[in-house]
């Protein structure tokens, strides 16, 4: 039961990461309908502003790891935000009105792009930071010694989890952006007469999904405790599988299917092989897919006439 | 243009290479990776083998005849390895000391072969340069197998009846470690709670870390590289476990103590002993730092290499890379690493591996003689 519960813990801390890089693919997906494939590396990309603003604020002496902490969450998510920005408008934009396949190969393409980017800027090595945010506590001990732990960090990753999704779902569904949103991903034509400002809506889009990427790069930095460049590109993937699994454009669907995905591994892993937990994990996608095409909380799409 | 440019390039670098072979000398090679990533190690190959020229030289030469150095660049990518093998090969130069990488040396090996060239690796370590039964291959380092040799025999000492487990990343470098150390230790009469494999690239190893809780693993054994073994300590310490973590020479890299932090202490690994403090080497070190230059790493393997081929070609009278190599595997060679003896498939008969130990404060050091 003590093991159950510890790899429980381990199971919610990994799937709250993918949950929270999966927000981004559903977020475009949603309202663009297309694949974000560089959202991946967009993640990475603010796992690295993140470490570098780590390191110049260190240098400049400051030790309040509170306001260590906070500045670095500001910068690293106004940095990468304008990455997600400019990667819309370059990358993106002048390809919307071409045929599907045209805006997903581009972001393949940015993928690559920002993948070699940061080997040449960065070098090819892991960048480690030391331990930032230690201690935890013993929620539990069995008579065996083996000792449920739950470290400060898990719960910082969990708490800012589910803190970001409530702030989203409130945006998506109370404000004017999210109204606006909406209307775009339902009919951009339409919502365009109607006065919505579609290109800045799609705009916007994109800088809160780099945003929360950059939440989670901060996240993952301090959790695992160093970046690479190619680390976008496993974490990608996963996130996306989750998104797909959740039911993809589904704000809430993304979370629970990070959550999924993390327990899945997780759990397999604990009870039977680490090897084949990726196996796992993608066998399940596939079985839900067949049964539940549109994914676990997504609604069926209806053909525009 | 660009392929007029490289055919000078190439008429120019086989211009100079014939011109070094037709003066009256006995031209040798040093590859390895003078530029890249990998580059710190080609400049102490270069110092190294530099250095045994000149001494070689001051001594007079081989045979009669004064010898020459060639340095010659892989970047650590295999195909430049491949073609530097071939153009050392068309030079006719008799023999090479490298490569750096496994990965170089081993496709390296295969034109050399071909074209009579006798190789010696200072560094690389992967069982399988010697294992393919070429003619023409030796090294004057350890291989990654007797590494699992000297872990069990640390283990089988001072774990005795504990509960040990065995990770590996599923590379041949890891695995190859895992089950050499596996073999043996099996052989000790010492059988693992458990035998895992994860994927290299994963950053969480939480499930398998709480997997060792449950059994009350006290030394889990890492077959794989520095930057997954960093994160299975630290990952166990924050899951409030004081399991001790063992692994290879991978774990060699300071940057191990910077993904650990101080937590990373008492972490274990075998590793080849520093040639610096050896008794052979101290009037050779002494020369290199009147030079300014410390001969680190993989410098005095370099000028090994070179001492042992000068010696074989001084016994065979001749340079023939066939001949010399009979001789290198029959006789036994005065080095600056100590005496060394190369068994028929070119790997060294004594084992050169000892157990080191990280502390607190982000250094290694050698275990003392004791084992403890």
């Amino acid at each position: 039961m003590d093991y159950f519960a510890q790899q429980l813990i381990n199971g919610l801390v990994l799937g709250s990461i993918y949950g929270l890089i999966a927000i981004g693919y559903t977020m475009v997906y949603g309202i663009v309908g297309m694949i974000n494939f560089a959202h991946g590396d967009v993640f990475m990309i603010g796992g690295f502003i993140a470490l570098i603003t780590f390191l110049i604020l260190i240098s400049l002496g400051l030790t309040a790891i509170p306001v260590i902490l906070l500045v670095v969450l500001l910068v690293s998510m106004a940095i990468t935000a304008l990455y997600g920005w400019t990667i819309e408008r370059i990358a993106y934009r002048p390809l919307r009105h071409s045929f599907r396949l045209a805006p997903m190969l581009s972001a393949i393409g940015m993928s690559f792009v920002l993948t070699n980017y940061s080997q040449v800027a960065q070098g090819a090595r892991v960048k480690p930071i030391p331990p930032f945010i230690t201690g935890g506590y013993t929620l539990h001990e069995s008579q065996d010694g083996f000792v449920i732990q739950l470290s400060n960090i898990q719960i910082m990753v969990v708490i800012t989890t589910i803190v970001l999704l409530a702030i989203f779902t409130w945006l998506v569904s109370r404000t004017r952006l999210g109204r606006d949103m909406r209307a775009c991903e339902q009919d951009q034509t339409m919502a365009a007469l109607l006065g919505v400002n579609v290109d800045r809506t799609i705009s916007m889009t994109f800088v809160i999904g780099a945003a929360l990427a950059a939440v989670a790069g901060l996240m993952y930095l301090l959790y695992y405790g160093l970046v690479d460049f190619f680390m976008g590109f496993v974490a990608g993937i996963k996130a996306f599988t989750a998104a797909v699994l959740g039911g993809i454009g589904s704000l809430p669907g993304a979370m629970l299917g990070g959550l999924a995905i993390g327990l899945i591994e997780t759990f397999w892993s604990a009870y039977f092989s680490v090897e084949y937990k990726d196996v796992a994990a993608f066998s399940i996608l596939i079985v839900v897919l067949i049964f539940m095409p549109t994914g676990l909380l997504g609604r069926p799409e209806v053909e525009k006439v | 243009m660009k392929s007029l440019k490289l055919i000078g390039l190439a008429f120019g670098a086989s211009l100079a290479l014939s011109s070094a072979a037709f003066a009256q000398d006995v031209t040798v090679a040093v590859a390895g990776p003078m530029t890249g990533g990998e580059s710190a190690f080609g400049r102490q190959m270069k110092n190294g083998a530099e250095m045994a020229v000149a001494d070689i030289n001051a001594a007079g030469g081989v045979n009669g005849k004064k010898l020459a150095l060639n340095a010659e660049d892989d970047a650590c990518d295999p195909k430049q390895a491949r073609s530097v093998a071939e153009k050392i090969a068309g030079a006719k130069i008799p023999f090479v000391a490298g490569h750096f990488c496994s990965s170089s040396s081993i496709p390296a090996s295969e034109a050399y072969a071909d074209g009579n060239v006798l190789q010696i690796t200072p560094a690389s370590t992967n069982p399988l340069f010697t294992e393919r039964k070429l003619w023409n291959v030796a090294r004057v380092c350890g291989r990654d197998d007797q590494q699992g040799l000297i872990a069990a025999q640390y283990i089988a000492k001072n774990y005795k009846g504990k509960n040990i487990a065995i990770l590996n990343d599923k590379t041949t470098y890891g695995k190859g470690l895992a089950d050499e150390t596996k073999k043996a230790l099996n052989k000790a009469g010492i059988t693992e709670k458990m035998y895992e494999s994860y994927n290299k690239g994963d950053k969480d190893f939480n499930a398998i870390v709480s997997r060792l809780k449950k059994e009350n693993v006290e030394l889990v054994y890492v077959g794989g590289y520095h930057q997954e073994a960093g994160l299975i300590l630290r990952q166990m310490r924050d899951q409030g476990m004081k399991t001790v973590l063992m692994s290879g020479d991978a774990l060699a890299d300071k940057e191990y103590a910077s993904i650990t932090g101080p937590a990373g202490e008492g972490t274990l690994f075998t590793f080849g002993p520093d040639p610096r403090n050896k008794p052979t080497a101290k009037k050779i070190v002494e020369a290199f730092k009147a030079k300014g230059i410390d001969p680190e790493g993989y410098t005095l393997y370099t000028y090994a290499a070179l001492q042992v081929w000068t010696q074989a070609v001084k016994k065979a009278g001749t340079t023939d890379a066939k001949k010399v190599m009979e001789t290198i595997k029959a006789g036994k060679w005065d080095t600056v690493l100590g005496p060394i003896e190369i068994d028929a498939k070119g790997d060294l008969k004594q084992i050169d591996y000892v157990v080191y130990k990280w502390d607190a404060k982000g250094n290694y050091a050698e275990l003392g003689a004791k084992g403890s």
